[in-house]
């Protein structure tokens, strides 16, 4: 490009010297410049609007862009990673459209930069009851604070991620949204509030974002670009919106006979993937609705399992059997669909309850959508106003449990069969009881790679690392250890692994005795809780090994924790707590401090549901 | 040691003499094994010292293959023999057992064809709890299984009066005198102090030494005319002699044995030859002896001719009575005339000693709950009001012994109660059948023998109801392998398992126990089985002549040849 007078603020003599060296810089030596010349702006910017020279003052006139001059904050609280996947799309869209943008998780930002911030971009998961995720705690509690600070001069924009099917939905991302504009930021475009099947409004709030900041095309502005990938081109990479159909291997239940559970290994090929993945990244799967329950609810409603539905915006269109198969998810029950629901059925007693407080919430916990029609059945309901009502059926993701440098063409997954019974009727996990009895080996099912960037191992050899992975939580440790194995690693390393019973549900068994035999793992302690009078959890093995686990600690471990959220996660922290109390001498506070700590140097990571 | 001892070291010696060698007295590293968590085994090694200590390491192997692509190991778990030196026990051992089999085991006990208890299916997190358990009802499983002296079998049958009483202390005697005296046993189960042990060799272990014996050594004393017991089964047998109604002494076999190993003709079942007569009072003497003699001379480079019995045959029996002799230090009697009818049980109520007993017939001596046929609880129950004792018998039946008259009434009624049963209604060939436990549990069995041998014998006698000798009593056993645990090679038909669903038959055994069988057809199934014996049998029907036995009427007419010793077994 020729820069002259005219489509930039410098003079003649400048545009000449600026031609003369541009042609001659390689590549990186224009990287180099841009990111010297971005990284001084803040002084660039501020001397240029003190005294803005004739010629920019000019140009600024001319163009009325003032706002590629204000930097960007992203700033992302991701549980699984999804915000902070949106979080880089996002960047890069910005950078694209030439802004300056900084990006970091939100408790990765320094508050007492927040007075500094000028377009503030906040993408946020909610987790568990409304609560933020892990890496967004104490940011959140920043700004919930009285410290926080005045922020007239902020503008800002909130994209919240969560599921419908919680209580609190979108809470975090509502909370950062309120709470910015009590301190007296401005919008720069609204909250957009997304589902599971975030990917169109996302993109949908991060076009708004673009458009509001940058200035409206004129004869010299240029419109903002589209993002590089978009839906039309490059069907070959493989993602969310582009699931690659990966071939079933393996399918093996890993529980013995007479096991109360049933654990599914599961190998897929990933043959035409072209994609690497690291230990602790997840795949996410595409499941389908069991045929049993699609032709019951159809059976229901008297419908015609062949007539056609549209399925989204574009008007693409489905049999009413594939789609609710496929496409959307009956097992669940949302609060906004009891709520259109209770306009569309035609039921007066629906109408009625859906007003009661917290009747919605109460009634949609175990129940699907043949309870609700059994419950209250809908009068004139057409296919189309139903599937209207329906959300997309989401993808389920597993941590990744074997090693891509292993076995690069394969991807494992530990998967536990969900089956309960609940308002007397049984119910199964969408998922996991599509491959406990429907898929085999040969069958395809659509999946993607989700990086986890909160669940990252060391590969070195001086590292110890210490792995408390119960349960399918033991997967990702497969993974790791696999890798370890694969790449010759030395080291300390421990795992705790827990189950029901010795005999039948020692997931993996075979292979963590010869991964012992081998040394590639250094000590296993197993809790079988149901082989003893005295139910033994994991915690309690590290209560009972409380000495050599503060040895480890102090020896620089790296701690890692995988699988149920509610108790073992939660028993497990304050074990641990404990252990650093008894041997570390410290008090609670400190001890709480020392854990929060290795949180924030990465040595303490979870990947916890 | 010994000359012969000296010159086995300049050959190989078997891995197993090293194992025992170097386990200092049956620990090895037990212990140590017991307390691995990450698997249900314990060391290889181990399962061979572990075998002194009256236990097998085995696992399910109708699930081996299905656990190994689960990623799980073999399902192991422990078997636990349990010695009851002539099978007598009381009503509270009985309970204990009982318990057990509930608590750790697979909830069924079985009555071994060596009058032992079994446990089957014990994990090894409970292998521990059981030992102490059996301990704490007075009984333990040492040397049990192992290169050493087992359960001293002897005749049960206490209506036979006080003679038996008399015989079976003899077998406790024997027992007592011939148990290893290593405190391993007691360290590893019962937490016993672990003591460092510098004595020598013979204060440790002064009859066996520390590699102990070669094999395995088996010892019983039958009572005639009973040959319960298979006397010339055994490696070393008594047989007790009443003189006057008095027990004065015992007559002396050695070298039986029924291990063979399938195409290896240099290894056969073997009959005992009577060597001689001794006063009852040097019983314990003379089996110290003879232990002694096969410790020393008995083949420690192939542990497949390692048994008494090889021996006996490369010496020659003149030999090994000298040996004897000059150990002793006296001369043998010559051999006292007696005379055996059978070796199977009778059963229902007899009296004795002024005593009822009541012989029980228990399909291949295994006592569980069915559906239709609660035996477990049934004896439970008249454990619980009993006051004399139980016998476990050779053919792995159970006698309800010593039961007053006050009592009988209401054991009866249990008995009614429960439908359980003297094999009354059975045919004669049931109720003279016995199989080896072989598949799942029995790391040796190459075809199934417990599991499979009710139902073949249910084809069987409708041959018989055709042949019209339902009645007749004919001796049937089946082994899972050659190794012949249920004692097949002396039975009037037997089934040796070659492979799932084949075996050799064999028949012409005596009904005494007294005479080897003959193989008739090898690695057949059950049609070809079935085929063979229809002609045989419905010929038995119509030719036998008055009080002939099927295993004597096979030779008068030419089917087999008649095997008198084990050397002409393959022939």
């Amino acid at each position: 490009m020729q820069l002259t007078v005219t489509n930039s603020p410098f003079n003649e003599a400048q545009t000449e010297k600026i031609n003369q060296i541009l042609p001659t810089l390689t590549p990186e030596q224009k990287i180099w410049l841009s990111g010297y010349l971005a990284a001084n702006q803040q002084s660039v910017s501020e001397s240029v609007f003190d005294t803005p020279s004739p010629e920019v003052a000019e140009y600024l006139m001319n163009t009325e862009n003032p706002s590629k001059t204000r930097e960007v904050t992203i700033l992302f609280g991701s549980e699984t990673g999804n915000a902070q996947s949106l979080a880089e799309l996002m960047e890069g869209r910005l950078k694209e459209n030439d802004f300056t943008v900084k990006s970091s998780a939100l408790d990765d930002f320094k508050p007492k930069d927040l007075k500094k911030a000028e377009d503030l971009l906040i993408i946020s998961a909610t987790h568990g009851e409304g609560e933020p995720p892990e890496n967004a705690v104490s940011f959140y509690e920043f700004l919930h604070s009285r410290k926080a600070p005045k922020l007239d001069d902020l503008r800002f924009s909130v994209l919240a991620l969560g599921d419908q099917s919680y209580e609190h939905f979108c809470q975090t991302g509502k909370d950062f949204d309120n709470r910015l504009d009590e301190l007296g930021g401005q919008r720069i475009s609204p909250r957009a509030d997304c589902d599971l099947d975030f990917d169109e409004p996302a993109d949908e709030w991060m076009n708004g974002v673009l458009n509001a900041i940058s200035t409206p095309s004129d004869e010299h502005g240029t419109a903002v670009k589209e993002p590089e990938h978009s839906h039309a081109d490059n069907q070959s990479v493989y993602s969310r919106t582009n699931p690659y159909r990966a071939e079933i291997l393996e399918n093996i239940n890993l529980n013995g006979r007479g096991s109360n559970k049933e654990v599914r290994h599961i190998e897929l090929s990933l043959e035409e993937f072209g994609q690497t993945f690291e230990p602790g990244d997840c795949l996410g799967v595409y499941p389908e609705n069991n045929s049993s329950l699609v032709n019951q609810l159809i059976g229901m409603l008297n419908w015609n399992p062949e007539s056609k539905v549209k399925i989204n915006s574009r008007g693409d269109s489905l049999t009413l059997s594939e789609a609710l198969t496929s496409h959307f998810e009956i097992t669940k029950l949302t609060k906004p669909l009891i709520t259109k629901a209770a306009e569309i059925f035609g039921n007066n007693a629906l109408k009625e309850k859906v007003d009661e407080e917290g009747w919605i919430q109460n009634y949609i916990e175990g129940r699907d959508l043949i309870d609700l029609l059994n419950d209250f059945p809908a009068s004139d309901l057409q296919p189309e106003a139903l599937v209207q009502i329906l959300r997309k059926l989401p993808a389920r993701e597993y941590s990744i449990a074997s090693s891509y440098e292993a076995n690069p063409e394969e991807v494992h997954l530990t998967i536990s069969t969900v089956r309960y019974n609940a308002h007397n009727r049984d119910r199964s996990g969408v998922c996991s009881v599509q491959f406990a009895e429907h898929l085999e080996p040969g069958d395809t099912v659509p999946v993607y790679l989700k990086r986890n960037p909160n669940f990252k191992f060391p590969l070195d050899e001086d590292t110890p690392v210490i792995m408390i992975g119960p349960g399918t939580g033991v997967a990702p440790f497969r993974s790791y250890l696999e890798e370890r194995d694969e790449l010759g690693l030395e080291g300390q390393t421990w795992l705790f692994f827990g189950e029901q019973h010795f005999t039948t549900d020692f997931l993996y068994q075979t292979e963590w005795q010869s991964l012992l035999k081998d040394g590639v793992l250094s000590r296993l302690d197993l809790a079988f809780s149901r082989d003893s009078d005295e139910k033994i959890y994991v915690h309690h093995l590290i209560e009972q090994n409380s000495k050599d686990f503060y040895q480890w600690l102090n020896d620089g471990a790296v701690l890692y924790v995988c699988g149920d959220e509610k108790r073992m996660a939660k028993d497990v922290h304050q074990v641990i707590r404990k252990v650093l109390e008894k041997e570390g001498g410290m008090d609670e506070n400190a001890a709480e401090n020392y854990l929060t700590q290795m949180k924030k140097e990465k040595r303490y990571q979870r990947d916890v549901y | 040691m010994t000359e012969n001892n000296n010159k086995q070291l300049s050959e190989k010696l078997d891995e197993m003499e090293r194992i025992k060698g170097e386990s200092n007295y049956l620990r090895g590293t037990i212990t140590e094994g017991l307390s691995d968590a990450v698997t249900g085994a314990i060391s290889e090694e181990d399962t061979k010292i572990l075998k002194f200590h009256g236990s097998y390491q085995q696992d399910d192997r109708d699930l081996r293959d299905e656990r190994r692509r689960q990623k799980l190991e073999p399902a192991y778990s422990f078997m636990i023999r349990v010695k009851v030196p002539g099978g007598t026990v009381t009503p509270d051992q009985w309970q204990a057992m009982d318990d057990i089999a509930d608590e750790y085991a697979n909830g069924t006990l079985k009555l071994t064809t060596r009058q032992a208890f079994q446990f089957h299916g014990i994990l090894k997190r409970n292998l521990k709890h059981s030992m102490q358990n059996i301990n704490n009802a007075v009984m333990d499983s040492l040397a049990a299984c192992g290169d050493v002296n087992r359960n001293v079998m002897c005749n049960p049958n206490a209506y036979q009066s006080k003679v038996q009483q008399e015989v079976n202390t003899f077998a406790d005697e024997i027992s007592d005198h011939l148990t290893p005296r290593t405190g391993a046993y007691h360290e590893i189960w019962l937490d016993e102090e672990k003591i460092h042990d510098t004595r020598d060799e013979e204060e440790v272990e002064p009859v066996y030494g520390k590699t102990y014996l070669p094999r395995k050594f088996k010892i019983g004393i039958a009572v005639p005319p009973s040959n319960d017991i298979d006397v010339y089964s055994q490696d070393l047998g008594f047989i007790a002699i009443i003189e006057a109604g008095q027990l004065t002494g015992f007559n002396i076999s050695i070298g039986g044995g029924m291990g063979m190993t399938h195409g290896n003709t240099d290894t056969y079942p073997q009959v005992g030859r009577v060597i001689g007569y001794c006063p009852k009072n040097s019983v314990k003497e003379v089996a110290e002896k003879i232990v002694t003699i096969q410790r020393d001379y008995g083949n420690r480079t192939d542990r497949k001719k390692a048994r008494f019995k090889y021996t006996v045959d490369a010496k020659g029996v003149d030999w090994i009575r000298a040996e004897l002799n000059s150990r002793l230090g006296w001369e043998l009697n010559d051999a006292k005339e007696f005379q055996f009818d059978h070796n199977g049980d009778r059963y229902g109520w007899t009296k004795g000693s002024g005593r009822w007993h009541f012989t029980l017939f228990i399909q291949n001596g295994r006592i569980k709950n069915t559906a239709n046929y609660q035996l477990k609880t049934a004896l439970r129950e008249i454990a619980g009001i009993h006051t004399g004792d139980f016998r476990l018998t050779p053919n792995q039946n159970l006698i309800i012994a010593n039961v007053t008259a006050q009592k009988k009434k209401q054991i009866q009624e249990i008995i009614d109660e429960y439908g359980i049963t003297d094999g009354e209604n059975y045919s004669g060939l049931r109720r003279n059948s016995m199989a080896c436990v072989a598949f799942p549990t029995c790391g040796l069995a190459m075809a199934e023998s417990e599991r499979y041998l009710p139902s073949l014998i249910n084809k069987i006698e409708e041959i018989l109801d055709e042949a019209g000798i339902n009645e007749e009593e004919i001796t049937i056993r089946m082994s899972g392998c050659p190794n012949g645990c249920s004692r097949p090679a002396l039975a009037e038909i037997a089934f040796i398992g070659k492979a799932p669903g084949k075996y050799n038959m064999y028949l012409g055994g005596g009904f005494k126990g007294d005479r080897l069988n003959k193989l008739y057809k090898e690695n057949i199934g059950e049609a070809e089985i079935l085929e063979s014996l229809h002609p045989i049998l419905l010929q038995y029907g119509k030719e036998k002549f008055e009080g002939e036995h099927f295993g004597d009427f096979v030779i008068r007419a030419g089917i087999v040849e008649a095997v008198h010793s084990g050397q002409y077994f393959h022939n």
